[in-house]
């Protein structure tokens, strides 16, 4: 019944588990509004052949004797609330579908996702990058934290009904857990400009041996070198046995985020990394937030609109400074700190090979904008 | 002293001159909620950017001078006075009476407008310009610039509407210099002064939102 | 029988009063027209116009996407194409159309005056729209501009095209939608004729009415989120700009909030043609005035408040989402109030089949499967599939086309006679009727489908398991140009040798048929007293 229906109504494999539930529910919305439309459709037909006017030219009198025709408002009223019944089901039941599509499971494997003007870029937390081919393993929940180097674009799996739009500026995240192994398409729903429809990628659903076996044949994720600082050797110079996390560190120390920060629990300017990810933290006003990603990315973006308790707003903005592909990887480095112990000897400080000098961070002051290219 | 007493002239449309008044009115008043509707689109981003850069917004807010803002109210509260009193003046035949008040509105709404260019140049001055190109070495942080775009953006448009408001009033001034406007014609007299009467609302509403509100 | 009744006068009886289309024939005589039922035709023949161009844009998509790759023009052009045919289909056909061309023309005999509270306003409002349209149409196919027509920051902002002279085009054409929508409230209230409470008002006037308070309320918050995009995009402001501290949805918020009020501006005035022919053509009272009347005004409020439907997929918060979700939920009950009334209007009625009645029929089933594809993709989980794919672009041409399209042909042909005084052919008109219905629905429902397997909106190339759906779709498309070419053509010749129509050709109770056809300048003779209501079908015909 199932595959039929997905059959007959064009729907994509349905590569989740979720997605299958998904359609259940689609179909029983598409079946009742095709139902629907054709029983009023064919009700006011039948009327209109069951009351012809018989008479060619008028109306007689007798007709249309009774004053004034009532409906009966009882049969309206439970056509109405009978309708509205079934909406407010199909909205209970779709948004539970909704919190469960939009809620990850905490130990999901995550991946960070960049968009860009036309091209997706996937890191994974070993440091590993691909391009428009995402690899994920099979039986896996799989978080993607997705943002944009440009403008709005859509992540959209047909074949796992979902979809979550890549903000510039902001972090979005979305998740599945592919059943199968196999080859998905991926589009880009948004409208982003000339190649759009181009904008294409697929993913890859690997037995979990195979996953890992392929990542380490997958390149480190390219960090475009800042002006200036030379970073682009010193990421890509440790690609052996180099982490997301890793090249986290290392953006940390190039942009000074270090002089601040900390990664092993001690006070400093600002609050600690370690066991920082999914805690809940104390604002200035009163309020609570859990550092997820996107609160995380929103730290770097806008420091002063949620503030630690405790803390000074003295952070400048590192809109425009940081790349999206960086704030993946401080976002992940932050994540690898979530279950940090105490370990007094090897205290992680600035990674070795940094340069010796941290670097003063650049002018906070966003950069004037130049039309074609958003990232400095 | 007028040759004739102007009167209003009836349209076909309309049964009476009370039914054409009352429609003129209605429409004004419909028109001013549009108008309303216009400022409330930016009044809401407003709203929306002042609770994610509250701090940012205080502090912006601090560097415009306060009793330049108050200033410019109280000017556009006494210039709506006068201009109430030209509608009161018109409608009672006091012609000379309606003529001076309304180059009293006049004067204020050019004194307005002096000012508001005054303080722009000073923000010039430190280098606080529209979007890309706010340039402010003591407002560095972020949000500030969003606030003086809006600033410019607001206070902007309603600067328009002053110039629009004024450009209004002063047709009225000459069409009653002209004996045109009377006792038995004021209609339009009374809604170019209804319409001034937003233009000051409006700014009430804008000045504890860029002067007060540190 | 009343004394006080008005007998609908006849150029036999009083040769001395000339109709509207005679007094006066110079180019003058119709550009400076202050009579609401030339500025009426004016609008008629410039949305036509529009109708037209926006049509061909259309054939154009349409063509291009019968191969999967490049068929007749590249990626570039294929976007500035599909941004025309939004913008020319949105701002200057659907919105403007049916209240600017009909509601012009009716409103004011409906309600027995001489014409709208305005005139000089209403004659403005054409040469804004005018206006707009030019500059709209000129940064298009001048400049080129492939924002798509819902203009998204920070895409319009950064896009290397006339962004920015097409919003200020877009800003003025608001600017005539609110002078009209002023106009029609202020006649509403003001100048109905003594007798005429709003319970006797008929239907038609109810949704132009309601029409009308959504655009005053909703275009300026559309005017201004255009102006800051267009001032953005010419001069940097970053309001929008993430770089400069703005934030992108917050555009897509104020956008959507006007937005969604327009899909009503755009349905409300179908539907209130829909009404007056169901009655006519039933001959019979609708079942219920009082449902239909007010659920027009519900649906202006509470489509404030489903906006964010549009966003499920942007990042918004859970609780927004299961609240705009639910709010959805509530609009499409007044929609559903309406097709129920109507249907049941014509239980037990005297139903004559004419073409408008067609329309009707074809109506009643796109907009009923269009409403409810509509309750589907605000449908949380739901909307996750189907967001910005074709299931969006068939639902809402289901309700553009289906409903407000099927509706202004009913509309064209029910008061054709009344606006020229002409019988179109009604054989021609049951053929084009069918044809139109059969192309819309091969154009759009293979469209659902591409939805469902998948296709986004908005893509020049496609993978190749889409394409024979997509070439069903052109197909269809052709078929519908056909039947609007024909439509076309059959109306041109009644214009000229159609048989010659009464006061009264549908016999209905309605306060436009108690004047000739064409009405004379001021609308009536004498002024008519309404004391019977416009659908007391028990009452026998006044001759």
């Amino acid at each position: 019944m199932n595959e039929l229906l997905r059959r007959l109504l064009f729907l994509p494999p349905q590569g989740t588990s979720l997605a299958r539930e998904v359609d259940y529910l689609h179909y029983s919305v598409v079946l009742s509004t095709m139902a629907g439309s054709a029983v009023v459709a064919a009700t006011a037909m039948w009327f209109a052949v069951r009351y012809r006017r018989r008479s060619p030219t008028t109306a007689g009198e007798s007709e249309v004797a009774e004053a004034a025709p009532r409906l009966s408002y009882g049969f309206e009223l439970a056509a109405i609330l009978g309708l509205l019944a079934l909406f407010v089901g199909w909205w209970v039941v779709g948004f539970r579908q909704f919190v469960k599509l939009e809620t990850p499971p905490l130990d999901a494997l995550t991946i960070q996702v960049v968009a860009k003007q036309w091209m997706w870029t996937f890191a994974y937390p070993s440091g590993a990058a691909s391009n428009a081919v995402l690899y994920v393993p099979a039986s896996r929940a799989v978080k993607l934290v997705l943002t944009s180097r440009d403008v709005i674009h859509s992540f959209y799996v047909p074949a796992f009904r979902i979809k979550q739009d890549a903000v510039p500026g902001q972090s979005t995240s979305i998740w599945f857990e592919a059943e199968q192994p196999g080859t998905y398409p991926v589009y880009c729903a948004e409208y982003c400009g000339t190649d759009h429809s181009t904008m294409r990628a697929q993913v890859v659903v690997l037995p979990s041996e195979d996953f890992a076996r392929r990542l380490e044949r997958l390149p480190p994720l390219d960090i475009p070198a800042a002006d200036g600082f030379g970073s682009g050797p010193l990421v890509r110079s440790r690609s052996d046995g180099t982490s997301l996390a890793r090249l986290g560190e290392g953006v940390a120390a190039r942009h000074g985020c270090l002089r601040c920060h900390t990664l092993d629990g001690t006070p400093h300017v600002g609050p600690t990394w370690a066991r920082l990810y999914q805690s809940d933290v104390a604002l200035e006003d009163g309020t609570s937030v859990r550092a997820d990603e996107s609160y995380l990315t929103e730290s770097m973006m806008d420091p002063r609109v949620k503030v630690r308790r405790g803390f000074a707003a003295v952070m400048p903005t590192y809109q425009g400074v940081l790349d999206a592909a960086e704030v993946g990887a401080l976002v992940e480095l932050i994540r690898s700190l979530r279950d940090f112990r105490e370990a007094p000897s090897t205290t992680p400080l600035a990674p070795a090979g940094a340069p010796s000098v941290i670097p003063l961070p650049r002018s906070p002051l966003p950069q004037l904008r130049s039309p074609g290219d958003s990232s400095p | 002293m007028r040759r004739s007493e102007p009167q209003a002239v009836l349209q076909e449309q309309f049964g009476s001159l009370e039914q054409q008044q009352h429609a003129a009115r209605f429409g004004m008043w419909l028109f001013l909620t549009s108008e309303v509707l216009l400022f409330g689109a930016l009044f809401a981003l407003y709203t929306a950017y002042r609770l994610e850069y509250a701090e940012a917004f205080r502090s912006a807010a601090r560097h415009n001078a306060v009793w330049l803002g108050t200033a410019n109210t109280l000017v556009l509260i006494t210039s709506s006075l006068f201009a109430a009193w030209a509608a009161h003046a018109v409608k009672s035949g006091r012609a000379i009476m309606a003529e001076l008040c309304l180059l009293g509105t006049l004067a204020l709404g050019g004194l307005f407008l002096f000012l508001k260019l005054t303080e722009y140049a000073d923000h010039f001055r430190h280098g606080i310009y529209p979007g890309a190109y706010f340039r402010s070495p003591e407002l560095g942080e972020r949000g500030a610039g969003t606030f003086f775009t809006l600033y410019y953006f607001m206070t902007g448009l309603h600067g328009l509407h002053v110039v629009g408001g004024m450009s209004a009033l002063a047709i009225m001034l000459l069409q009653i210099s002209r004996g045109r406007y009377g006792p038995g014609r004021s209609t339009a007299v009374e809604l170019s002064v209804l319409y001034w009467h937003l233009v000051d609302v409006i700014w009430i509403f804008l000045w504890p939102l860029f002067y007060l509100l540190t | 029988m009343t004394t006080s009744s008005v007998q609908p006068p006849s150029h036999a009886a009083n040769p001395a009063i000339r109709d509207y289309l005679h007094e006066g024939t110079s180019i003058r005589s119709w550009l400076l027209t202050r009579d609401h039922k030339r500025i009426s035709l004016m609008f008629l023949v410039a949305t036509s116009l529009s109708l037209l161009l926006g049509g061909i844009f259309a054939l154009l998509v349409r063509v291009e996407l019968l191969t999967p790759e490049r068929t007749i023009m590249d990626a570039v052009t294929y976007n500035r194409l599909f941004t025309l045919h939004g913008i020319v289909m949105v701002f200057m056909f659907m919105i403007p159309a049916i209240p600017t061309v009909f509601g012009n023309f009716l409103l004011p005999i409906m309600i027995g005056a001489k014409d709208v509270a305005f005139p000089r306003l209403n004659l403005a409002s054409f040469y804004v729209y005018a206006l707009g349209a030019a500059i709209t149409l000129t940064a298009m196919i001048a400049g080129g501009a492939d924002m798509g027509w819902t203009f998204y920051t920070p895409y319009s902002t950064t896009s290397p095209s006339a962004v920015a002279p097409v919003g200020l085009g877009v800003f003025v054409l608001g600017l005539s939608s609110i002078m009209t929508g002023l106009n029609f409230i202020v006649t509403t209230h003001t100048l109905r004729a003594r007798n005429l409470t709003w319970h006797k008002l008929p239907l038609f006037v109810w949704s132009i009415y309601a029409t009308s308070i959504i655009q005053v309320l909703a275009t300026p918050v559309l005017g201004m989120s255009l102006l800051l995009v267009a001032v953005d995009h010419a001069w940097g402001l970053g309001i929008f700009d993430p770089r400069l501290g703005g934030d992108p949805l917050l555009f897509q918020h104020l956008f959507w909030f006007y937005s969604h009020p327009a899909v009503y501006i755009m349905v409300l005035p179908a539907m209130a043609v829909i009404s007056e022919v169901v009655c006519t053509f039933a001959h019979r009272a609708p079942a219920s005035y009082r449902a239909i009347a007010y659920s027009s005004l519900g649906i202006a409020f509470v489509g404030f408040l489903t906006w964010g439907h549009h966003m499920f997929v942007s990042g918004m918060s859970l609780l927004d989402t299961g609240i705009f979700g639910v709010l959805s939920m509530f609009v499409a009950i007044f929609s559903a109030i309406k097709v129920v009334t109507w249907v049941a209007t014509l239980r037990r009625g005297s139903i004559r089949l004419t073409t408008p009645l067609i329309y009707f029929f074809a109506f009643l089933f796109l907009f009923v499967f269009g409403g409810m594809t509509g309750v589907a993709v605000a449908t949380s989980s739901l909307d996750l599939h189907w967001h910005d794919t074709y299931f969006v672009v068939a639902h809402f041409h289901f309700i553009m086309v289906g409903g407000t399209l099927t509706a202004y042909l009913a509309a064209l042909h029910y008061w054709f006679p009344k606006m020229f005084g002409r019988m179109y052919s009604e054989r021609w008109g049951t053929v084009a009727s069918i044809t139109v219905f059969t192309g819309f629905f091969f154009t759009f429902m293979p469209q659902f489908l591409l939805g469902n397997a998948g296709m986004p909106r908005r893509y020049y190339s496609y993978p190749p398991e889409y394409q024979w759906l997509n070439v069903l779709s052109t197909a269809g498309a052709s078929v519908l140009a056909a039947g609007m070419l024909l439509t076309v053509g059959y109306l041109a010749v009644a214009l000229f040798r159609g048989e010659r129509a009464g006061a009264n050709p549908w016999d209905s109770r309605s306060y436009e048929w108690l004047t000739t056809s064409p009405p004379p300048q001021h609308n009536f003779e004498e002024q008519p007293s309404m004391d019977r209501g416009p659908y007391d079908f028990h009452l026998p015909r006044l001759v």
